[in-house]
């Protein structure tokens, strides 16, 4: 059996609650982390862990956390970061909903490392039923004294904040998050400087994902160097892998970073194979805006080796023959989907959800979605495919924020691993146009 | 007694070393060097404070970072933001790979821009079009239906024209920062956000006038000049009057005998530094009301000064005029004038076309 950090006990009944969640262990990080450790073991604890942000981008937690300033006088402040809209990506909101007390926890023991006496949970607004578990889970929290003041005695004070968000995928990115929860448009800020220096309000500030918080929980309890043993070269720890797709059992899992992509998709404990009769084509590894792969790229490296589910292996081969783990959205698709058509769709989304403060981003991902429709329906031209390459080169790197690159990076993989798709999509817009129809040429399926 | 001042730093940019001090942007000691080698800026406004590093006209290339760390930077940065260090090494036009990113920001703005330059006010001062006629190409890629808004009404006095706009947040920066009361801003996401007033407010303030000088293309125009004149046919006198609301130093622009258009002062990057009141910038039209300074210094490469608008008026960019000495060197190997010029810097010439740097037979 696997090692579970986070979703150990996430099938108990009533784990939502205070009372259980207490009598499976819970909260005991609180005590230790508060009675026994000061905040900078705990900062080195989580160095020794070694944990990488699980929000898509896999910087180093503890390394995030030591670059925060400290000036005299001045509040610091913890966000987490619980926006999850990456299409393909819901382990954050299954966290949540389940076991709200352990991202609670995590939060305290995160806060009290860092310094900070107000921290935030900023959800996106769409998940309100979320917002008030949540919110009970923080009033149980207050009423047992390990919110509020003087914290179980311990002189530290700590208030939690729970922000819903406006609806836009924008605002998961960190600064964008930071200014619309200071009340204004959600307009990601130029960098430098990073929210370690100023960020909430001025403030040195950091900003975790949800997943990342929730682990400080068990590195309090077992230390940093019980998570690091888990997983895989720098890939320590587990991962929430949010599964979705032509698959037999979608959902999210927790897993041990280093299993095989095939074992994850064919192995009972996990996805269950590929629904009956169809074949396995394509694979996104880890949410909309990393590349998505080919089936025999996706199981196996450049060099014949098998590929892991880990940030290096996945990422192995750099963007010609690799992909990344990002926030670990893991969507299949078999024999029956159409390229062009979903990366017309993730396109599509990448438009609407562009803040419109830069132009390389504000106008590119219109036109790229423009011309992928055009070829989708039955209208593309000969010089489209290039045309959406050099857009894509364009936008990429050139953007305020991270989003312009999310934007490139589908349309420029799909291209360069499904071009004859989309040629035939151009030369045979009659038979491409039918209801249903899919490029049945020649192209590697598992 | 020596003064004690803060410690230089050296940048190079384009092969062009410049001191500055401690604070300063990449895109400032660009400027200080000249015309030349300053990138251009869209969005960026000097007087304005948190402008900048939207419209990504202005990127560069950082070959090395400083003195200390000379790695260079993985991106291309926004020179309007970026802060220089000691011994970095900047590369603007050198650099083939901000040229092609440039020329993507030029196609990108004008992808939904109308083109409408013959009837726009603005022809002949807008920075999209100068930006443009060095990086833009004169046909376009894009072939489905340019986003249109429909027309609002925000006051007597100023003309929005949403369709033109390439949202640089200039003027929503100077209401906020030289008026009270700030009603307009940016609405939307996207490309389908657009600067309003909300909901349909007129925008009503002494200094509201000034948005129609900060923009950089025709989105925000006079209502009391509309359609009225040509810039090129008008000439720039600076005139100034006893004002009690603002400085009352201003530029009037006459055609014939009359004064057809009040502006605030420009400086040479076309930026406002005093900001003038609209009593100044929309009653004040006669000559009796001013007291005349002398004419506006205008650049030579200007239309302005041109007095019509004629394509070689137009200053080829740095690298475009270095790429055509460097063609030239090629082809004429009798012209010892540009050879001069390759000997004086030739690690510039080395960007442009690396092949110029192989020994000559």
């Amino acid at each position: 059996m696997a090692t579970k950090i986070l979703t150990e006990h996430i099938n108990v009944p009533g784990i939502e609650t205070f009372d259980v969640y207490r009598k499976q262990g819970g909260y005991t990080a609180v005590e230790k982390a508060l009675k026994t450790m000061t905040p900078e073991s705990i900062v080195e604890e989580v160095k020794k862990a070694g944990v990488r942000g699980r929000g898509g981008a896999g910087f180093p937690m503890g390394m995030k956390w030591s670059f925060l300033a400290k000036p005299e006088g001045v509040p610091r402040y913890l966000v987490c970061n619980a926006d999850e809209s990456e299409p393909g990506t819901f382990k954050d909101h299954y966290l949540m909903k389940n076991i709200p007390h352990l991202l609670i926890e995590g939060m305290i023991i995160s806060s009290f490392a860092l310094g900070a006496n107000t921290s935030f949970i900023y959800v996106r607004g769409e998940l309100m039923y979320v917002i008030h578990i949540l919110e009970k889970a923080i009033a149980e929290a207050k009423a047992k004294g390990f919110l509020g003041k003087n914290i179980l005695g311990s002189g530290y004070d700590l208030e939690l904040v729970v922000q819903p968000g406006g609806g836009a995928y924008i605002c998961g990115e960190e600064t964008a998050l930071l200014e619309s929860l200071e009340g204004k448009r959600g307009n990601p800020r130029n960098k430098p400087p990073f929210p370690a220096v100023k960020g909430l309000y001025q403030s040195p500030t950091v900003v975790n994902n949800v997943e990342s918080i929730a682990t400080t929980a068990w590195i309090v309890n077992n230390g940093g160097e019980a998570y690091a043993g888990i997983g895989i070269g720098r890939s320590t720890g587990t991962k929430l892998i949010s599964a979705s797709g032509h698959i037999n059992k979608p959902g999210v899992y927790e897993i041990e970073l280093g299993v095989p992509v095939e074992d994850f998709i064919y192995a009972d404990e996990w996805c269950g194979g590929i629904r009956p009769g169809h074949k396995f084509k394509a694979l996104v590894a880890g949410g909309s805006s990393v590349p998505i792969l080919p089936a025999n790229l996706a199981l196996t490296l450049a060099n014949g080796e098998k590929r892991l589910m880990s940030y290096e292996s996945l990422s192995d081969g750099g963007f010609a023959t690799g992909t990344m783990l990002g926030s670990g959205g893991f969507i299949l698709f078999d024999e029956t989907s159409c390229i062009v058509r979903n990366t017309w769709n993730f396109s599509r989304f990448y438009h609407h959800e562009s803040c419109g403060q830069c132009s390389p981003c504000r106008e590119g991902t219109g036109w790229m979605e423009k011309v992928l429709h055009r070829i989708e329906y039955g209208h593309g031209h000969q010089q489209d495919i290039d045309l959406l390459v050099d857009v894509a080169k364009k936008i990429e790197g050139n953007t305020i924020c991270p989003l312009g690159d999310a934007a490139a990076w589908p349309v420029a993989s799909a291209i360069r691993h499904f071009r004859d798709e989309f040629q035939w999509h151009i030369d045979h817009p009659a038979e491409a146009t039918q209801p249903g129809a899919v490029y049945r040429g020649e192209m590697a399926l598992v | 007694m020596e003064d004690v001042k803060p410690q230089l730093l050296k940048v190079t940019i384009d092969g062009i070393e410049v001191e500055v001090e401690p604070g300063t942007t990449i895109l400032q000691a660009a400027r200080k060097i000249g015309p030349a080698v300053a990138p251009p800026a869209m969005c960026y406004y000097q007087p304005l404070k948190g402008s900048g590093g939207k419209c990504r006209a202005c990127l560069v290339r950082v070959a090395a970072g400083s003195a200390k760390d000379p790695r260079p930077m993985p991106k291309l940065v926004a020179s309007c933001l970026t802060a220089v260090q000691d011994g970095m090494v900047v590369e603007n036009e050198t650099s083939p790979q901000v040229i092609d990113a440039r020329n993507g920001v030029v196609e990108f703005l004008l992808l939904n821009h109308p083109l409408d330059c013959p009837v726009c006010d603005q022809a002949g001062e807008c920075d999209l079009q100068n930006f443009a006629f060095d990086h833009g190409k004169s046909t376009t890629r894009y072939e489905e239906d340019r986003r249109t808004f429909e027309k609002k009404d925000i006051g007597p006095y100023i003309q929005l024209h949403m369709t033109r706009c390439i949202l640089c947040y200039r003027c929503v920066y100077t209401a906020d920062q030289i008026t009270n009361k700030r009603v307009h801003g940016v609405l939307g996401r996207g490309d389908a956000s657009e600067i309003g007033t909300y909901i349909e407010k007129a925008i009503d303030n002494d200094f509201s006038g000034n948005v129609i000088d900060v923009c950089p293309v025709g989105a925000l125009t006079d209502k009391t000049y509309r359609f009225k004149n040509r810039v090129w046919f008008s000439k720039p006198v600076d005139a100034h009057r006893d004002c009690p609301t603002c400085s009352g130093k201003v530029t009037l622009w006459y055609r014939g005998e009359d004064v057809i258009r009040v502006t605030a002062r420009k400086n040479e990057w076309g930026e406002v530094l005093e900001f003038i009141c609209n009593t100044c910038r929309f009653d004040m039209k006669k000559t009796s009301d001013w007291t005349i300074e002398g004419p506006t210094k205008i650049s030579r490469s200007s239309v302005i000064s041109a007095n019509k608008y004629r394509a070689d008026t137009i200053k080829p960019s740095f690298g475009q005029r270095l790429a055509a000495a460097e063609y030239k060197q090629i082809h004429d190997e009798r012209d010892t004038s540009q050879l001069d010029i390759k000997q004086l810097a030739p690690e510039r010439f080395a960007k442009v076309l690396p092949s110029a740097m192989e020994p000559e037979p």
